[in-house]
Formats: C-alpha cells, structure tokens, sequence
C-alpha cells in the first residue's frame, strides 16, 4: 500500500530543489483550496441527499422502498466520465435540450453548467451513494430502545433524531463522507469534462505537457498531505467507539407512518434518482439507438465484459481478504501502528489512477520484471487503489459488534486467531461483502490503470469505451457503457441488506 | 443483516472459479520472443488498428499493441527505462517523440528509412521519423464569417471584435506545441502577449479538438484553432454542405505543422522486426491510407493528400525545428502566466 508513497518520494527526492518551488509556488496554494472547497462541497451535499434517502428508505413507511433503494444506489456504477458527459452533452449550452427547445421556444443557447458547480453537481449525484449505503446499513440495525426511550420522555420525533439516532449515525457518515471526499480529490473524468482544475488535472496536464514528472509528484505529495488533512478531520468527527451495550436481543425498530409528508417525500426519491440514473441512462439509450446503424462490434463487447468481470472479482476477492485483518487492527487495536496501517492504505485511493500506475510500473520493472502487465498486477494495482472502500464497511459493521462476544470466547478458552475466524469475521461478513462489492463496483469502471498495466491486448469495457470515445465517437462509447451498468448492477444485490 | 451460510458458499465459490480462470489465462497469455512485437501507439485503434492488420498479414510478424494517451505512454516508457517491454512507440506528436529521445530510450533509425521523409518532419539526430503530418489550422463557420474576415495571422485573433467569438484548448497537445513553435519563432515577449489578448477575448475552453469543431458546427463559437483533419473527417461524414471550413494563414506561425512518428526503443530485443515496421508505415500504400482515411497529410514526397484539404505544398510553414516541441516546460509556464492555464 506504500508503493505509491515510496515512488513519489523517491521521484520528488532526485530533484528535491524543482519540487518545493512547485509545491511553494503560489498557484499550488490555490490548488488546494479549489479542490478542498469542491471536496467539502461535493460531500456536504452528498450527505445532505443521503441522510434523508437513508432515512426515508429504512425507517419509514415510504411506498416501494426497496425499489427506490436499489434505484437511488445505482448511480455508483455510472463512471464519473460517463457521467459528466452525458449531462454536458444533456444540458450543455448546446446540448440535447436545447435542441428540444431551440424549435418551439427559439432558445439558441443554455446557460454554461460547467466550472465549480457543474463538477460538484455530477460529483455529487455519482458519489452520494456510498454515504448512502453505510449510513442506511446502520439505521437498519439500530435498536430502537434508545429512541423510544426519549420518545417517551416527551421528545419529539425530530428531536429524538436529533439528540438520540444522530450521533450512532456519525461513524458511518464519516465513513461515506470520508470516501467521497477522497474520491473527489483523484476523480479525473468530471473535472476535466466539466473543465474545472483541480489538482488531478494539473498532475495529467504536467505529465502530458512537459513529461513532467517531478512536479506531478510533488503535486501529488500534496494531495496527500490533503488526504491526512481530511481524515484527521474524519477521526475527529467520528468520535468513540460506539456499540450496542442493552441486554437482550436487538429487534427492528417500527416503521414511521409519513402522513402528510409522503407525496414531498416521494417528489424528492423521485427527483434524485432522476438526475443521477434517469438522465444519464436516457443519454446513453439514446446514443446507443444511434450506434445501432454503425454495426456495432458485439463480440469485442462481450468478450470486454468478461475481462471487466474478472479482473474486478478477482480484486473485490483479494480486497475483501486484506480487508478484515486490518479493519480488525484499527477498530479493537487502536493505536499508532494501527492507525498508520489504515491511513497508508487510504493513499492509493486519494491519488489519481495515473499516479498509482506510474509507481507500480517504476517498481514492477525494476524489481519483479515478470509480473509486468500481466492480470496479477492489475488486480494488485486494483488493490492499492480501492482497498479503503473495502476497509471502511468492514470497519463499520465491526463496531456495531460488541467486543463483549469476543471477550465471551476468549474466557470460554479459544485463542485470539480462532476467536477471529470463529466470532468476529463471521459477524463482519455482511459488511465485508458490501465493501468487496463497493471495490468490485468501482474496479469494474477503472481506466487510467486498466490502460497501463494491463496485459497488452487485454480489452475491458471501460477501455472499450476509451477507444470508442478517445477518437470521439460516443455514441460508439454508448453500448460498452450500458453493457458496464448492466454487468455492474447485480453486485449491488450484494450491497443491499437482506430484507 | 446476517448474510446467510449458503449465500457465502456460493460466493465463495464464485471467487474461487474466478480465480482458478484468471490462472488458466495467465499462464496461456505472455509467450514472449517469438519474433513478435510490442507496440505502444497514443494514435488511437480507428486509425491504426488496420494499418496493422495489414502489417501482420504481409510479414507474419505478430503485433501486441497497447492502446494509450500518448504522454502517458510516453510518461510510463521513461518509468520503465531499460527494462521496457516495448519494441515500438507510435506517437500522436513530436512533442512526445523528443522527450523520450532527451531520456535516450530511442535506438535510433538507418538513413533510408529517415530519407523517405523531408528532413523537417524528423529527427536531427535520427531517433524517431514523422510518419504523417497534421496542420494547424483556423476553423470557421462558413454561416457567421467568411474566409476574407478572417485575420491574415493567428496573431489578429487578438483584436476586441473576436471577444467570446473563439475557442481554443490550451490544454491539448497540439495546441501546446502550436505555442511552443510560437515562442521559438516569435519570442517569449510576443507569444505572452499574443496569449494574453486571446484570454482577454473570453475564448471558450474546451478540452480536445473534436469539441472545438462541434462547438464551430452548432454556432456555439465563430472561430478556433485545431488541426485540419477534425474537419475534413468531418466534411467527409456529413457532406458539403458541413458548415466549418479551415483556414490557413500563410508563412503564419498558426500554419505549424506537426506530426505522428515512430521510433525504435533501445529497449528492443527485435530491432530488425521493429524497423521493418517503421518502413511499413512509411510504405506508398500505407501513407495513401492515411491521406485518404485518417485524412492527414503523407509525409513520403509524392503521394498526394485528400482532395478536400489543402496541398502540403501550398501551406506556407513557419520555420520549426518539430524535435525542439518536445520541450514544453517553457510554454506551460509562459500559458499559466497568461492565464490560459
């Protein structure tokens, strides 16, 4: 998990001079602050559409819940760059609207959606579900004893969520907030479509115009400073360890009748799913209607999707495996050490993908030649980069396990390895299959990666895409991402609790 | 939120099959030394992937090519120095081109292979050759403007009367080394200049040609600077009656034209095999492929470009060294003083 950290010291160390003018340069200061402002943003907003999602779905009596749950978690398998482009060519200045409105209302251009709020728009509505699945997980699970306690005292429902289920929510929505803001900070696709500048499109802009690779790195070493920033800020937020102590056994809390608030509430399931699963989905049908003249090359998309699935099993695997010891380490250990492990594995995700690829490219050809650009390496870049998608769910649903069950065992005589295999991975499984589906979903739509350390010849769909869209043909693009989605979405029966 | 026992088998099973498959193909993938070869190319599967078909079917020489940007390809053949498994990098520009030859990673190329082209279109020292060439041009609508209102120079695009009428994408490739050419013809002095009156015009940005020209097509933007092919492809999809039209200003530093080449990896345990390609590319039949599908100009003398643009010959050049557009550094500072960046 530290090679990417190795590679950019070691790069940044050759010509340490050249990489604190970039670092101090001034302009660099107005990088952090643009994509830290964008991180906050995109995440406040993420959380703003989560919580009352989470809420509405779980615990109140909100018609077709479960439908609008696996609606409103779909968007997490549109990529960003999908994503982007079908809302600028969508609502563009001029986009497919205003070819709709030109005729009948003579509109000749739309206003600009790109810059600050077009990419924290797009952002936001392809990242908000991963507040969203973390923080429903545990309003399902929570006893309702505390709440109707409070109730009974005289609080009201409001104020009973307020002062009683909140502060149990905060772990998990710091751990969605925490991976949104992380994603923000090494999305390319968005940025660069909705042309703001952000520090990955800086770190692609030095390589790709002057093969700069001590000032991408210096860059990048910044943006993980950035990193530690937010999940210092993240550890504050979360707060103790918080578990379930009443005796007795945990039963469903009863669902909340919304009465007059039904119809507002199902308006606004209805609006959010619009915006991130309708509109992007209707583009894509629509370009993929008018691909069907060109011939399109089933078999290469078939075969693409195979590879997608493969190499993304074998990653959400591996990750899951990797996932459960060292969830274990940061929850029931904490520490330094500990904490140093969770936080190292958070690099790769905070840095853009080329970053990651360019560090394991320096190592693999050095150090082990034969495991070059072969599938292995790819799942094991796919580790570096996703890995804390895995982590955090399995951190998760390990807190809400009492450590009085392990201690239980442990008196009854068991070691702590068996007390592990026996007791404590068990009760994590559920959320370390949401984590391995959350990194199967993800590695599923990796490109920047995929392209470099790839077997040559090895096609997925989101390289499929690429070669469709990199010569400018999206309509091209259009099936291989449909094909994405449709492969993607039956992981997401993974990330749904059993109901 | 239990997870039934059946329901992990299962998946445990699924992961296991996965695995045992994802073996099976590792171990029948990677036979390497064959007498194949490996290609990087940035220039994009459309246009190459039949170029080398052909290659294979006429050689036997079997071709692993790996699809990528070309700075990244570029950046990760310089990660991976002399342990590169590459024989071959096909590059969208010289800018690339020159910066792995300043890294040394080229073997260099035999002279009658570098003198099927001109000499302006490679490299002094023979490390890589242009294989075809692209123009700089100015794109227009042919329904707001005429070619007679355009200016006589890219410099005229400075002038208040284009304020928000242009688009431009300072962060593309080719328009980088568009102002390198600028900077090593015209001077630092003019070139900041030039780029601060363009910005003061409120030029839309967008980030690739394609975009430029579509934004031209709906009457978005007026004007922009891109390369010639985007429009001839263009014209050459939708027909005539397709409303953007390029523009070379002659002798003008606007009119640079850059190009796509080959050069040999050092790297390379296959030289001969590697070289055979090169002069493949550069073949008659081959350069006729890309003057009459990809549209770009051929770079062998004598073979004539695509009727719809214009002649090699009649395009006045500005006087560049295009080794010497490899180096950027420069002009990525004197864009983000600008402000274009």
């Amino acid at each position: 998990m530290a090679l990417p950290l190795a590679y950019l010291l070691i790069t940044v160390g050759s010509e340490a001079g050249e990489a604190l003018d970039v670092v101090w340069d001034p302009r660099t200061a107005a990088l952090v602050a643009r994509s830290a402002g964008l991180a906050l943003a995109v995440t406040a907003a993420s959380v703003a559409i989560a919580l009352p999602l989470a809420w509405l779905t779980a615990r109140t009596d909100l018609p077709a819940r479960r439908a609008w749950t696996v609606l409103a978690t779909l968007p997490l398998v549109i990529p960003s760059y999908i994503g982007a482009y079908a809302y600028v060519s969508a609502l563009g200045p001029t986009g497919l609207l205003r070819d709709s409105l030109a005729g009948p209302l003579g509109i000749e251009r739309l206003p600009d959606i790109t810059g600050f709020a077009g990419a924290c728009l797009v952002l936001t509505l392809f990242t908000y579900p991963l507040v969203l699945l973390p923080v429903r997980a545990v309003l399902r699970g929570l006893d309702p004893q505390l709440e109707e306690a409070a109730l009974g005292m005289g609080r009201s429902q409001w104020q009973a969520f307020r002062s009683v289920v909140l502060p149990q929510l905060l772990p998990a929505i710091g751990a969605g907030a925490i991976l949104v803001a992380l994603y923000v900070l090494h999305d390319f696709g968005a940025v660069s479509i909705m042309r703001f500048d952000s520090f990955t499109v800086d770190i692609y802009t030095l390589y790709r115009a002057s093969f700069d690779r001590t000032g991408a790195a210096a860059l990048a070493l910044v943006l993980v400073a950035l990193m530690l920033v937010l999940l210092w800020l993240e550890s504050r937020a979360r707060g103790g360890p918080l578990h379930r102590s009443a005796t007795g056994a945990a039963r469903p809390a009863r669902l909340i009748p919304l009465g007059r608030w039904r119809l507002p509430s199902l308006a606004f399931c209805a609006l959010v799913c619009a915006l991130a699963v309708g509109l992007p989905a209707g583009v894509l049908v629509y370009w993929s209607l008018q691909s069907f003249a060109g011939s399109p090359d089933w078999a290469g998309t078939v075969s693409a999707a195979g590879s997608s699935l493969l190499v993304s099993g074998l990653a959400a695997a591996v990750a899951a495996a990797c996932a459960i010891p060292i969830a274990i380490l940061a929850v029931r250990y904490p520490g330094r050490g500990s904490s140093l492990v969770e936080r190292l594995s958070y690099t790769g995700y905070a840095l853009p993908g080329i970053v990651v690829a360019l560090a394991l490219v320096f190592f693999a050809t050095r150090a082990l030649p034969a495991v070059y650009q072969t599938l292995g390496l790819l799942v094991f870049a796919f580790l570096v980069l996703f890995l804390p998608l895995a982590i955090g769910s399995a951190q998760a649903s390990l807190r809400q396990v009492p450590p009085s069950i392990e201690e239980a065992a442990r008196s009854l005589g068991r070691s702590p390895l068996e007390v592990t295999r026996t007791v404590t991975a068990p009760l994590m499984a559920s959320g370390v299959l949401a984590g391995a589906a959350l990194v199967f979903l993800t590695a599923v739509k990796e490109l920047p990666a995929t392209l470099i350390l790839a077997p040559t010849g090895f096609q997925t769909l989101a390289t499929e895409i690429w070669n469709a869209t990199s010569v400018g043909f999206f309509e091209r693009g259009a099936i291989p991402s449909l094909v994405l989605l449709a492969v993607a979405a039956p992981a997401l029966y993974l990330l749904m609790d059993r109901e | 939120m239990r997870i039934t026992r059946g329901g992990t088998k299962l998946l445990a099973t699924a992961f296991a099959a996965t695995a045992a498959a994802a073996a099976l193909a590792a171990c029948g993938g990677d036979d390497a030394d064959d007498g194949s070869l490996t290609v990087y190319s940035g220039r994009e599967e459309e246009y190459v992937g039949p170029l080398f078909d052909r290659f294979q079917e006429e050689t036997g020489i079997e071709l692993d090519v790996r699809y990528g940007d070309t700075a990244e390809l570029a950046a990760t053949l310089i990660e991976e120095g002399g342990n590169s498994p590459a024989d071959l990098f096909f590059a969208q520009d010289a800018g690339a081109l020159g910066a792995l030859q300043r890294e040394a990673l080229f073997a260099g190329l035999p002279a009658q292979t570098l003198e099927r082209v001109p000499a302006r279109y490679r490299s002094l020292e023979g490390a890589w050759v242009g294989t075809s060439g692209r123009a700089r041009v100015i794109g227009y609508n042919t329904e707001s403007l005429s070619e007679a209102e355009l200016p006589a120079s890219i410099l005229g695009f400075t002038d208040p009367k284009w304020k928000g009428r242009i688009g431009w994408a300072p962060t593309n490739g080719s328009f980088q080394a568009f102002v390198t050419a600028m900077r090593i013809t015209l001077g630092e002095q003019a070139t900041e200049d030039w780029l601060r009156g363009i910005v003061a015009n409120d030029p839309v940005v967008f980030s690739d040609n394609e975009q430029i020209r579509d934004a031209i097509a709906s009457g978005e933007i007026d004007a922009g600077f891109l390369n010639h092919y985007y429009i001839a492809e263009a014209i050459a999809e939708e027909g005539p009656g397709y409303p953007v039209r390029a523009y070379s200003p002659p002798g003008d530093v606007g009119s640079l034209i850059n190009v796509a080449g080959i050069g040999v990896l050092e790297s390379s345990d296959g030289k001969d095999e590697a070289e055979r390609f090169t002069d493949f590319v550069l073949s008659d039949p081959e350069q006729e492929y890309f003057a009459e599908v990809v549209k770009e100009y051929p770079l062998v003398p004598g073979i004539p470009a695509d009727p719809q643009v214009t002649p090699l010959a009649e395009i006045e050049q500005p006087d560049v060294a295009l080794g010497e557009l490899g180096d950027l550094e420069a002009t990525l500072e004197l864009l983000q003083r600008s402000g274009a960046l």
